[in-house]
């Protein structure tokens, strides 16, 4: 059966989709993707969207529930590139994935992760201190 | 029967000198041409030509406005019904061109001794029947070019009503003007995160100031707008709500869970805040001084 591609970048974890979704494939993406969160102890997870044409209320609900599991691992979960069309037919589905930050590209979605890092490292040393 | 039509339609031909000078001075007296909106020319070309395929059709399809011997005809009719659509005739200056023919032409019909009294009012009643049924057409095809037109300024006016103006580097501004109906929160939509992938905006301002009303579907429309652009990673600010709207809004008890401003200047305030900028002051210095004198000497 195929996978997805999951890529440890530092302390986050890059999923980049790239095929059209069919329901198996997802299941086993959000399967993969809560072990990996746990063994690489990742605190972002950035999911690439931008070749995604198509989506359905599974894909959707999907995307929130990958989000609220890392919320519990303590991960952050940014979705980035999604398309127009594909934003307009999420909320026309009432999927307006609240729990889950955006960006536009890869870039501001790293950034994004960075800055929550960043923060939070600087939060453990306050502690410390 | 068909006989007879036959001797009509080579009456029609015979007689197109009289038939066609009295028409047209019908339609003069009708008022056709007081609007200069089309020459006399103009009119008499088009009144031979519909004569020309009126009579072809009475020769081949009877006086049946349905049998495919009238297409041509028909397809003048249309033709000159368009063009005075757009020209702005008014639906009964239109139809007259057809029905006007009716006085010339049982004229004609009465004149004659090729047909017994008998047969010319029979004639006359179905080339009544054929002549209206083609009016009918001409109004009908009338109706329809009015239609598209007012179609077509619809839509021009949704597109000019919905443009995205680039405030700052990555800061996008939305003026709504209008009412927000579905279909056109389709195309601002549709706009606005276009405009997020171009300009890869981080965050867009909706000024509704241009928006007369908001009301609970209203409401909907502008969230789902906000929903989708924060899906494209763009934040949304809601600027120009007017004390009465925002009166109507609480007490309909809509809720926008949206940073809103009252004005396109706060809301451009927030936004470059957010983007790490600052709007200073510029210092007076002597040099600018010395210019503001100088532009004063030029007044």
């Amino acid at each position: 059966m195929d996978r997805i591609p999951i890529l440890k970048f530092g302390n986050a974890l890059l999923v980049t989709i790239q095929v059209d979704m069919h329901d198996r494939l997802a299941t086993a993406l959000e399967e993969d993707l809560t072990s990996k969160i746990v063994d690489a102890n990742a605190k972002g997870v950035l999911i690439d969207i931008s070749a995604l044409e198509i989506v359905d209320s599974f894909i959707g609900r999907m995307l929130d529930n990958i989000a609220a599991v890392s919320r519990i691992l303590d991960a952050d979960t940014v979705v980035v590139g999604m398309r127009p069309a594909v934003a307009i037919t999420l909320v026309e589905l009432g999927l307006s994935l609240t729990g889950v930050k955006t960006a536009l590209n890869v870039e501001r979605g790293m950034a994004l992760i960075h800055a929550r890092l960043t923060t939070s490292e600087s939060e453990d040393d306050d502690a410390e201190e | 029967m068909a006989g007879n039509v036959a001797t009509v339609a080579e009456l029609v031909g015979s007689n197109e000198q009289t038939i066609l000078p009295d028409w047209v001075e019908l339609q003069k007296k009708a008022g056709t041409l007081q609007t200069g909106r089309i020459t006399e020319n103009e009119l008499v070309a088009q009144s031979r030509n519909f004569l020309h395929l009126l009579r072809d059709g009475l020769a081949k399809g009877g006086t049946d406005a349905s049998n495919p011997a009238y297409a041509p005809a028909k397809e003048l009719l249309a033709e000159v019904s368009r063009a005075r659509a757009i020209q702005g005739f008014s639906p009964s200056e239109t139809a007259t061109f057809v029905f006007s023919l009716k006085q010339p032409l049982f004229n004609t019909l009465t004149r004659t001794n090729a047909l017994s009294p008998a047969q010319v009012a029979e004639l006359a009643w179905s080339i009544t029947m054929l002549l209206d049924e083609l009016g009918l057409f001409t109004l009908e095809v009338f109706q329809k070019s009015r239609e598209e037109v007012i179609v077509r300024q619809q839509r021009e006016i949704a597109e000019l009503s919905t443009p995205v103006v680039k405030l700052w580097d990555g800061i996008l501004a939305l003026p709504m003007i209008g009412t927000l109906d579905s279909q056109r929160t389709q195309v601002v939509m549709e706009t606005l995160l276009q405009a997020i992938v171009d300009t890869e905006a981080s965050i867009a301002i909706i000024d509704i100031t241009g928006v007369p009303t908001v009301d609970t579907l209203t409401a909907q429309h502008l969230l789902k707008t906000v929903a989708a652009a924060r899906l494209m990673g763009a934040d949304c600010i809601i600027s120009g709500i007017r004390p009465q709207i925002a009166q109507t809004m609480v007490h309909l008890g809509v809720e926008l869970n949206v940073i809103s401003k009252a004005t396109l200047a706060d809301a451009l305030a927030i936004a470059l805040d957010r983007t790490g900028r600052m709007v200073t002051r510029k210092k007076t210095t002597a040099t600018s001084d010395q210019n503001k004198t100088l532009a004063g000497k030029d007044l």
